[in-house]
């Protein structure tokens, strides 16, 4: 310790301290003050349009939501030409159903196939193929989906609410297997290590233990992609096309929302266009409402 | 009395083998397994089978010619995509550079200390809602907020700028400008998720020696993470630029529909996606035929984009792994 020469005795042999203060003013501080300023102007320019869509959609398609016209627009017939009034009722119907029927043969599907995955290991060259298989398939155009749906139903059986409903199911379950296996994943291996312990069979810890315990991280990648399927319109072009009247029969071609903003946006006439905007005022609450349970499952979870 | 260990009668409580049937469900549901994990490659196989067999004719008919000509006229019955293919990959090249630039500079405020834990979750939810609002309701906005307000600044840059390529028509509605804003902010959340991904998987160890040598925080960003991160990064935009090449209904509402090779931002366009939605029903004969060559093409474009993006992606993953 001795040895050690103090502040005072290092300057007197020449020594200079060096400045390790970093000066408000010099370039290095200038551009760090300059970078951050762009980085949070970019930030806070990439939520105006969220923000802007929503203000449009409450300013637009609001005043006919939320006024008398409340139980009219959400039930009748889409007006004709220069009529006015109107309603939406038909699309609603269309696209809960075709939801539904999407639902009933993607979730399902999807989870078994991502228990499947899971149980062949990640050793299993099948498995990796299937995982890498659904990847791939996120990553497709929607519209893709349609195309292939209606090479396969609507050629020979023509445009159904139905065929919409498949072509949304092929959307889903790559969504739902890639968000399922990511939940299996999760479940912690000292979990499923007791249960092996205690003689469980691959088969009794899977649905035993694993399910139950991912069982919240899949309802919420369930929920969004519901959500995602409730605002695709691009698929349901291809197979339920469209249609003024309330759905009565599953061969039917069908109406559902996003199509009939579609067909609406465009037209030259202010009820349509004012539609349009209830519409997707409509659509988009249905799809916040997936979102935020989907965020309140994935709460409680953790 | 010979005992083994696991004797039924003693283990009767908590711990027992397998009998033979749950021997047997076992095996039978990994069976059913192998099935299912073979059901969703078998999908895709029949996907591509389906509308190759509708596209053959068309095939057939147009070769080579189907990507190399420029004209679409369901009178003359000629059917050519390479304007839409121009469109296809140009829109969504600027889609990238303005939703790239953005994406990764959200994921860069996102997890680089500049807000508080909490907000940063708020705004986090912010752009994910982004992904969440559907297509036609950006196309909606696009239309009726988008092209107005772009109108007086398309005017503006064509008349003191038109001697550069990108400004040299006027901009009389949808265009390729819109459609690329509205891309850039549908493809923003995809990247910076990703992006977010590739700068958490940075080692903390490797920041902590950064900001240990005296770094500024725009240092620390440009000269140390940004590299680090750059191969997720560049998984990011490639995933997002994948994206992009398959939007649909927004660009078919926004980009004109016109079939034109042109560099001007302000000149409609058209892509395969909205070629395909706004003609295929009115379609009928060799039409929906042609229609199905050009998803093919489409489907090849967007399948080599997403390999290219996973394969980047899965590299970056294994790069970190011993560092942990």
């Amino acid at each position: 310790m001795k040895d050690l020469k103090t502040p005072k005795q290092l300057r007197k042999e020449g020594w200079k301290e060096l400045n390790l203060k970093r000066e408000p003013f010099e370039i290095r501080s200038l551009s760090n003050t300059t970078f951050t300023g762009v980085t949070w102007t970019l930030a806070l320019l990439a939520a105006v349009p969220l923000f802007s869509i929503i203000f449009m959609l409450l300013k637009n398609g609001g005043a006919r939501l939320f006024g008398p016209e409340f139980f009219s627009v959400l039930t009748e017939l889409p007006p004709a030409g220069f009529e006015m009034g109107g309603g939406i009722g038909p699309a609603i119907v269309g696209t809960l159903v075709m939801v539904a029927i999407a639902s009933t043969i993607a979730i399902p599907m999807g989870i078994l196939t991502a228990v499947s995955i899971k149980m062949l290991g990640s050793d299993s060259k099948l498995a990796r193929a299937a995982h890498f298989t659904a990847k791939v398939l996120t990553g497709f155009p929607s519209i893709l989906a349609g195309v292939f749906v209606y090479a396969v139903l609507v050629i020979s059986f023509g445009y159904s609410a139905l065929a919409g409903g498949v072509a949304l199911a092929v959307l889903m379950l790559p969504t739902i297997i890639i968000a399922t296996e990511e939940a299996l994943g999760q479940v912690p291996k000292r979990m499923t290590d007791a249960a092996f312990g205690m003689g469980c069979t691959r088969t009794q810890v899977m649905w035993k233990i694993i399910l139950p315990t991912a069982l919240p991280g899949i309802m919420t990648g369930v929920m969004l992609a519901v959500a995602g399927a409730a605002g695709e319109s691009a698929p349901l072009l291809f197979t339920a096309l469209f249609s003024n009247y309330y759905l009565s029969q599953m061969n039917e071609p069908t109406a559902s929302l996003s199509v009939l903003i579609y067909n609406f946006s465009g037209m030259p006439f202010d009820n349509q266009i004012e539609l349009a905007w209830t519409a997707s005022l409509v659509l988009v609450i249905i799809v916040l409402i997936f979102n935020i349970f989907a965020r309140v499952i994935s709460r409680k979870k953790t | 009395m010979r005992r083994t260990l696991f004797d039924r009668k003693i283990g009767k409580g908590i711990t027992r083998p397998p009998g033979n049937l749950e021997i047997y469900s076992d095996a039978g549901f990994r069976a059913f397994s192998i099935f299912c994990a073979w059901s969703i490659i078998l999908l895709i196989l029949f996907i591509l089978w389906m509308i190759g067999k509708q596209a053959v004719p068309a095939m057939e008919k147009y070769g080579f010619g189907f990507l190399t000509g420029t004209t679409w006229d369901v009178n003359k019955q000629q059917f050519a995509v390479l304007p839409e293919i121009w469109g296809t990959l140009y829109s969504s090249i600027l889609a990238l550079i303005g939703g790239g630039t953005l994406g990764i500079a959200i994921a860069i405020f996102l997890t680089e200390n500049f807000i508080h834990d909490r907000l940063a979750q708020a705004f986090r939810i912010t752009v994910e809602l982004l992904a969440a609002i559907p297509s036609v309701v950006y196309g909606l906005w696009g239309i009726y907020v988008l092209i107005p307000l772009l109108r007086p600044v398309a005017h503006w840059l064509h008349e003191h700028f038109s001697w550069i390529p990108f400004f040299q028509t006027e901009l009389s509605g949808p265009g390729l400008a819109p459609a690329a804003v509205v891309l850039a902010v549908m493809i923003l959340p995809t990247v910076a998720a990703i992006s977010v991904d590739a700068f958490r998987q940075i080692p903390a160890k490797v920041k902590e020696a950064t900001y240990g040598m005296g770094t500024t925080r725009a240092e620390a960003i440009f000269k140390v993470l940004l590299p680090t991160a750059s191969s997720g990064l560049l998984a990011a935009l490639v995933l997002g630029f994948g994206r992009a090449l398959g939007e649909t209904m927004a660009l078919a509402m926004l980009i004109g529909n016109s079939n034109q090779i042109s560099l001007s931002w302000f000149s409609p366009a058209n892509t395969l996606a909205s070629l395909m939605a706004s003609s295929f029903p009115e379609a009928g004969g060799i039409e929906v035929q042609a229609l199905m060559f050009a998803a093919l093409v489409l489907l090849l474009i967007t399948f080599l984009v997403n390999l290219g993006g996973l394969y980047i992606q899965q590299v970056t993953m294994r790069k970190f792994e011993g560092v942990k």
